[in-house]
């Protein structure tokens, strides 16, 4: 496969000029004639290169894609064809011509509310971990204003990573909670560490186990009990999606994140976007603008600064609030139920051969750890092997607590002949390490690149065409 | 590979004591455990710590981990040598790839360390 550079070569066109015009309106200093840095093709050789590479990749659409944790569940084509119908507006159009697509943004606003019995809802963050950023700073907004000082955020171990982040980030410490036997929190080792420099936690529930954390009431009734915040990481909603409200459980704060759970686009660069619900004493925290309705027309109003331009991705709220819209209430909780019956169904035929990470039940997602199989092969030859069976691996080596871990999520939208197949192709893997663990450790070998030199990637990255001549010059 | 002469951690630091200078790495074992390390942040030299305080993190290509600072005190030495060549942590983990000296502070800390033998059996389990 060549990069569109090698394509290039000089005096080809994709483009034709019959006249120059506006030349004599830019100062002469910041005109330029060459350009050194940019490839010389035509628009026939652009077109074939970029559909070349578009086959070559793999994505939710071409088929299983059980990356835990993300929630990779196939994207609706109708949502598609809704968002279409709304990329006439500019953002700074005034708001009596676009009360329609105002409405979009209310309308996803009380959706959320509904499925999470939180108070106030701001769909102005970009991604989970803004998500989580513009929450806890909210949090901090509020403490500030109290004239609260409150130093720590607690975090269980079995978090994503961003939690950590996000704290740090927002200007608090983080501590680390451990789990306990079950893969919940450790209610003891929790307790001990609550005091009232503690401003919240930060839980992810179900955790990165996909355990639900059943002392979750107890847990909010501590931490309201010092004055601190119950933080919920919303990343795995799937599992609970008309389920139950977060807020009955005690929950202050949610980022939720409408590229997992409600299907829109996710990964590959696109955007995302993370909705925070907070409840009615924080709602006056919230980052600015703030959607207010009077007399039934929509207007923006102020709120405490700003993280992101204008108010957030439109169109993936769009796309999101079809979905919400398609499936309604009694669909939403279809959504959980099969997800969770997915994932448990996954478990049970993997159980055999492989190791559950816990052995309490399991919600949208499970951890298997490398036990069965770690003096053979390692869990990265497992994954790249997949590969070569057709199917995007698991998340792995996370969560840290499990050793050689596999973290598989298959979602609601796989068949069950497709978790057969993986299940299949999985167990397979392990005979082949058992007879010939060769293939194993060298795959993947059917996939347009071979094992990737990722330390050397990591090591010494290489981004641009001009920094390869470079390197190619020097050595 | 677990040298006599040098305390360890449970959380898989060693320490080489040299009147107050104490030396600090991360074992053998975690660096296997890390595999290939790609990077790390150093901290800067003149910064005191406490023991248990996050002395600094490294990074390889399967995940991220923070090294703990096994006593109190000031940092007096980082090997510089990391930045270009963090593999050095892997290829030697008790030499070349150490990574901060740390001027002792509190000498009745260094009884909290363990010694190879107890560190041997942590691994083993």
């Amino acid at each position: 496969m060549k990069v569109i550079f090698e394509y290039s070569r000089e005096g080809k066109k994709g483009f034709h000029i019959e006249e120059e015009k506006g030349r004599d309106l830019l100062p002469e200093d910041l005109i330029r004639d060459e350009v050194e840095v940019l490839p010389e093709v035509s628009e026939r050789e652009v077109v074939s290169h970029y559909l070349r590479l578009s086959v070559l990749n793999y994505s939710v659409d071409w088929g299983f894609y059980p990356l835990g944790s993300c929630t990779m569940k196939y994207n609706p084509k109708v949502n598609e064809l809704v968002a279409s119908l709304f990329t006439e507006a500019h953002p700074l159009l005034p708001e009596e011509m676009v009360q329609g697509y105002l409405r979009i943004f209310k309308d996803l606003e009380e959706a959320l509310k509904e499925i999470t019995g939180l108070h106030t809802f701001t769909l102005a963050p970009a991604a989970g971990a803004h998500g989580e950023f513009t929450g806890i700073i909210t949090v901090k907004n509020y403490l500030e204003a109290r004239g609260e000082r409150r130093e720590v955020v607690l975090i269980p171990d079995s978090a994503h990573g961003t939690n950590p982040a996000t704290a740090t980030l927002s200007g608090f410490r983080a501590v680390e909670i451990p789990s306990d036997e079950k893969g919940m929190i450790d209610l003891e080792k929790f307790k001990a560490a609550l005091n009232d420099k503690v401003a919240a936690l930060m839980l992810t529930n179900p955790n990165t186990l996909g355990i639900f954390e059943e002392n979750i009431k107890e847990i909010s009734r501590l931490l309201h009990g010092v004055g601190a915040f119950l933080y919920m990481d919303g990343a795995n909603m799937n599992a609970l999606l008309g389920q139950v409200k977060v807020a009955d459980l005690g929950v202050d704060v949610i980022h939720l994140n409408l590229h997992k759970t409600f299907s829109t686009p996710h990964g590959g660069g696109g955007p995302g976007s993370g909705p925070v619900g907070v409840v009615e004493k924080l709602a006056p925290y919230l980052p600015g603008p703030r959607l207010v309705e009077k007399e039934g027309k929509l207007r923006w109003t102020g709120g405490l600064g700003r993280i992101r331009s204008f108010y957030g991705n439109f169109l993936v709220m769009v796309k999101a609030l079809a979905y919400i819209k398609e499936l309604g209430g009694k669909g939403l909780e279809e959504v959980s139920r099969i997800a969770v019956l997915n994932s448990r169904y996954l478990r049970k035929k993997l159980e055999g051969k492989f190791k559950v990470s816990y052995p309490t039940e399991t919600l949208h997602e499970f951890v298997l750890s490398d036990e069965t199989f770690r003096d053979k092969i390692t869990t990265l030859d497992l994954a790249k092997r997949l590969l070569d069976y057709g199917f995007h691996p698991p998340t792995i080596y996370f969560p840290l607590i499990v050793h050689g871990a596999l973290m598989i999520e298959p979602t609601e939208t796989e068949s069950r002949e497709t978790l057969d197949a993986f299940a299949g192709a999985m167990e397979k893997i392990l005979e082949e390490a058992e007879r010939e663990p060769e293939v194993v450790k060298t795959a993947p070998h059917k996939t347009p690149v071979g094992r990737l030199d990722e330390v050397g990637a990591a090591r010494r990255p290489i981004l641009t065409w001009m920094q390869y001549l470079q390197e190619q010059d020097q050595s | 590979m677990i040298p006599d002469e040098l305390y360890y951690t449970e959380s898989h630091e060693w320490v080489r004591v040299e009147g107050e200078r104490a030396t600090v790495g991360i074992s053998d074992f975690a660096q296997r455990e890390l595999q290939d390390i790609v990077y790390v942040e150093l901290p800067e030299v003149g910064k005191r710590v406490k023991k248990g305080d996050v002395l600094c993190s490294i990074d390889s290509v399967k995940s991220s981990a923070e090294v703990y600072a096994p006593l109190s005190g000031e940092i007096v030495e980082v090997n510089e040598a990391l930045n270009d060549q963090p593999e050095l942590i892997n290829k030697d983990p008790y030499g070349e790839g150490w990574l901060v000296v740390i001027k002792i502070e509190d000498p009745g800390e260094i009884s909290s360390l363990l010694p190879a033998s107890k560190y041997k059996e942590i691994v083993e389990e």
